[in-house]
């Protein structure tokens, strides 16, 4: 429980770190921004309280707006984010698939599920970030397009991770 | 209440959820200026566009009584505009500083530079000549500066080319404000910030003190419209001012002293306890 707890909390801080200080700073063509961070919202396992799965969403995302100078932006996403996940978890199951014991990872769960878990929710939080950060339905299209391919990118970034460092 | 504390129990997710929204939301509005602007703009609409409908019907019945009050200032108008006649018939009006307000001390500027970021002058006269810091400085083409610092004999300030000053100018055609400020970059340049877009502007426009800062009276001058454009995007002209004082020789200035300042200071205070 103690080795869990120091896990995640250092999962956080060095997503975060990652975040602000490297994934920050790479913008194609205005119009790519990755967003690992989410990464921690992804990997939470399964029996995580729902309630304690929005306050870390929350965490993470105002860690990210407090040195990203963008109070609530990243804080909102992520925790509709959160909120999306558990309903993302219940569709791309089925019922006995999931065993509360082990953490949703790809090595656990199998690429597909992986995939489709990372997509629905990664696309969800971009769409929600970067709706709110135009703060409006003008230049649609344009918002959504950058929504996209973002959330590729990041999903790259995210598979490739899985692959190379939380082999564990 | 039981049932409701039993809904809520049953939603907590949701509401959790919503809450930590609208928390993310009260940040967002409040620390991020371009949403801040769009959501104010917003609901400013809304709201106009109540105040207007109620307007039109209100409007109707409010005639009358305007009418009778236009006629009563159209009568206080023409008396007014018989006893300037009969004035001005033996030339007994002083035109000369009518405004009491403010009262004006002759200096010399006796240092000064245009090539710093943030440049100051010093003028001849200090505590001893009445000076006092938070009096404006006009030369014989307009603002020059304004005076922060006093010692017995001297006094200095920043000029209008130092970044960390503006001054609150308006357009003189049609009275919308702003600030001027200085980029720091061209000594006879500076920018006019805050005309929003639906302002008609015209190169060669006059600029002028708006005096809201009670530093300058209304209606000095400080140079004619350049330059300007819209960026897509921003919400305000960017409008490139030709300052019409010569800081490279200005020498004789007037240091303008308001009298009112202290009482016109605490009054603004009250407003800012709210």
């Amino acid at each position: 429980m103690i080795s869990d707890l120091l896990k995640y909390t250092s999962m956080l801080v060095v997503l975060v770190l990652l975040q602000v200080l490297l994934l920050n700073n790479i913008q194609f063509s205005g119009y790519v921004n990755p967003y690992m961070y989410v990464l921690f919202i992804l990997l939470l396992p399964f029996e995580t309280p729902r309630y304690l799965l929005l306050l870390l969403g929350f965490l993470i995302g105002l860690l990210v707006d407090i040195f990203s100078n963008t109070p609530g932006m990243h804080a909102s996403a992520a925790t509709f984010m959160a909120f999306v996940r558990p309903y993302t978890i219940s569709l791309i199951s089925s019922r006995d698939s999931i065993e509360v014991s082990i953490p949703p990872r790809l090595k656990t769960m199998g690429f597909g599920w992986f995939l489709r878990y990372t997509i629905i929710l990664v696309l969800a939080h971009h769409l929600f970030l970067f709706f709110i950060e135009i703060f409006s339905m003008s230049g649609f299209l344009h918002t959504l397009t950058r929504s996209l391919l973002s959330t590729v990118f990041t999903v790259i970034l995210i598979v490739i991770s899985q692959f190379l460092i939380f082999k564990e | 209440m039981r049932s409701l504390l039993q809904f809520l129990a049953r939603n907590s997710f949701l509401f959790l959820f919503l809450a930590l929204e609208v928390v993310s939301m009260i940040l967002i509005v409040n620390y991020n200026n371009f949403q801040r602007v769009k959501f104010l703009n917003s609901s400013n609409r809304i709201s106009a566009s109540i105040y207007k409908t109620t307007d039109d019907f209100t409007a109707y019945f409010k005639l009358r009584k305007e009418n009778e009050e236009l006629a009563n200032e159209n009568a206080r108008l023409r008396t007014k505009l018989q006893k300037l006649q009969v004035a001005e018939i033996f030339g007994s009006l002083d035109t000369t500083r009518k405004d009491t307000t403010y009262q004006f001390i002759p200096a010399r500027v006796i240092n000064n530079s245009v090539n710093k970021q943030y440049n100051y002058l010093t003028i001849n006269k200090g505590a001893l000549d009445g000076i006092e810091p938070d009096m404006g400085i006009i030369g014989p083409r307009g603002v020059v500066g304004v005076v922060t610092n006093v010692t017995d004999h001297y006094s200095s300030g920043p000029s209008l080319l130092n970044k960390r000053w503006r001054v609150s100018a308006k357009i003189k055609k049609n009275a919308y404000f702003g600030s001027l400020s200085w980029d720091g970059s061209d000594y006879q340049y500076a920018q006019l910030n805050e005309i929003p877009f639906h302002v008609e502007l015209a190169k060669g426009d006059t600029i002028i003190t708006s005096g809201y800062s009670s530093i300058f009276p209304e209606g000095i001058l400080l140079g004619v419209i350049d330059d300007f454009n819209h960026n897509s995007g921003a919400n305000f002209y960017q409008i490139k001012v030709k300052l019409s004082s010569n800081f490279k020789t200005i020498s004789n200035v007037e240091l303008v002293k308001n009298k009112h300042i202290k009482e016109q200071e605490k009054l603004e205070i009250l407003n800012n306890n709210d």
